[in-house]
């Protein structure tokens, strides 16, 4: 995104952009909750990723070791060393089921699976196929995790997908969190937790996954409460990319230390981060994301002109929650604004979108976005929806 | 606003009893706020308190998972320390706002 962006400033022969990437496929990651459940398959949400970078710049195909943010040199794990004079972090979060006692024990991918790897999805996909019912647990370990509202989906799914196969009256889902409701804010946190209710999902609140009993087939947590399951479904704990503790650029959890507003490392000044590898407390969602890339194009533009950084970054999120049987419902929020009732994105016209209430359209714009995302956002290509947060259309009573 | 007791001084807090002005808060006064609470602080409440109060102050979010990394206890000892929900009681006797969490 930002390359793409970005190219359109700088003048070939005065600036050049490099690219460094260790992977060589980009997954649709909203994708990887749809497969568990059949809905789709790896190649529907796969891409190679060089497809999305434009010619003009250089494409290093390598992994990064270590950032000197000193000497203003990437290292790579092959030796070869990358001078920089502005660099942006995009090294986003990963799953580390390894930081919890028990987790990644005989039962991975056997009965206890992930759905944040293309392989955890897989197998849970395969496991899903055959049995025949039990305790489902889907347990968050600890915040912060990747699309916060992913897991809800996902129980929300699972009630949709038991039901239509015959046997959900065999299946008992629970949903625990270390929240102590369904949601962190208190208005989606009161609407969510009542449609869990309605769906005859069982939440329990305050649990803090201490470990993972394989032998008892149990997770317990510090305070002595225990949980049996016949199939767990964990979001284990989430971290920043190693390079980002090796090079000193992190907090504990190798998130990029930044300004949540300028999006600028605090340690470097020419050091900027997007997504979900930064330590600010906003969504570790695609869409902020999209929205810090219309921020971040601007700040970086002023940098290069030695101005003062002009964009601020107010938080802003956006999210589909597919609740099942064909609907969704869509929320909107920033740092300082709880998502609300209303509609979304025209108030005028009421909509088209309903805020924080079921809707068919919600769904159908969930589907929508994989198109979007493939072909508008990625290339760079600007969405009609302001990077800033609007009130407009939302109801505060 | 709503306002409380504690130590003979009144302190703004919020419906849910969580201190609005972190500098009204005193060692004394977190001495009654978790005795409501059931629980009698010792030297190791007070050094998690002030590791709790620090971060805040400096902007950091707040987790349990930060606990393991505050060099003072680890996150078995901080549930035996505050008993079932032990960041919310945490930060509500270190006078700070109840952790928001991610979103």
């Amino acid at each position: 995104m930002m390359a793409n962006k970005l190219r359109h400033h700088f003048s070939e022969t005065e600036w050049k952009i490099t690219i460094v990437e260790k992977e060589r496929d980009h997954y649709y990651q909203p994708g990887f909750l749809f497969i568990p459940f059949g809905y789709y398959k790896k190649e529907d949400i796969v891409k190679p990723i060089r497809k999305f970078f434009p010619k003009e710049i250089d494409f290093l195909s390598e992994e990064a070791e270590r950032i000197s943010g000193e000497e203003n040199k990437v290292i790579l794990k092959n030796g070869q060393t990358i001078d920089y004079d502005i660099l942006i972090i995009a090294t986003g979060t990963r799953i580390v089921p390894d930081d919890t006692p028990g987790l990644k024990g005989e039962l991975w991918h056997k009965k206890v699976f992930d759905f944040y790897t293309i392989e955890g999805d897989e197998a849970l996909a395969g496991f899903f196929k055959t049995w025949e019912g039990g305790n489902l647990v889907i347990n968050i370990a600890d915040f912060p995790i990747k699309c916060p509202v992913a897991p809800l989906e996902f129980a929300f799914f699972a009630d949709d997908y038991f039901t239509k196969k015959g046997i959900r009256d065999k299946v008992n889902i629970s949903y625990v969190t270390p929240l102590s409701g369904a949601f962190t804010k208190p208005k989606a946190s009161e609407m969510l937790g009542s449609l869990l209710g309605r769906k005859g999902i069982n939440m329990v609140p305050d649990f803090f996954l201490g470990e993972v009993d394989n032998s008892g087939s149990k997770i317990k947590d510090f305070g002595g409460q225990e949980i049996p399951f016949d199939c767990l479904v964990t979001i284990p704990l989430h971290s920043g990319d190693p390079v980002i503790a090796k090079s000193g650029l992190g907090d504990e959890f190798g998130f990029v230390k930044a300004d949540k507003n300028t999006l600028q490392s605090t340690v470097y000044t020419n050091i900027f981060v997007i997504g979900d590898a930064g330590n600010y407390p906003a969504s570790k969602a695609g869409s902020v994301a999209h929205f810090q890339a219309e921020i971040l194009e601007k700040n970086i533009l002023d940098f290069v002109n030695n101005k003062p950084l002009s964009q601020s970054y107010d938080g802003h999120s956006n999210c589909f929650i597919e609740t099942g049987y064909g609907k969704g419902i869509l929320i909107d929020f920033n740092y300082e604004t709880e998502p609300l009732p209303g509609t979304f994105p025209y108030p005028l016209v009421g909509g088209p979108m309903k805020l924080l209430k079921e809707s068919r359209l919600n769904h159908l714009g969930k589907l929508g976005f994989k198109w979007v995302y493939w072909n508008i956002l990625l290339p760079g290509r600007k969405l009609p929806i302001s990077a800033h947060m609007s009130m407009s259309g939302k109801r505060t009573d | 606003m709503a306002q409380k007791t504690y130590a003979g001084i009144t302190i703004d807090v919020n419906e849910e009893g969580y201190f609005t002005n972190p500098s009204q808060w005193t060692r004394e006064i977190a001495l009654e706020v978790a005795k409501e609470l059931g629980i009698t602080l010792t030297d190791q409440h007070y050094a998690i308190l002030e590791f709790l109060r620090n971060r805040h102050n400096s902007g950091e979010a707040l987790s349990i998972r930060s606990i393991n990394h505050s060099g003072i206890i680890d996150v078995k000892t901080f549930y035996q320390l505050f008993p079932g929900a032990p960041l919310k009681k945490a930060t509500k006797i270190a006078g700070i706002p109840k952790p928001a969490s991610c979103i």
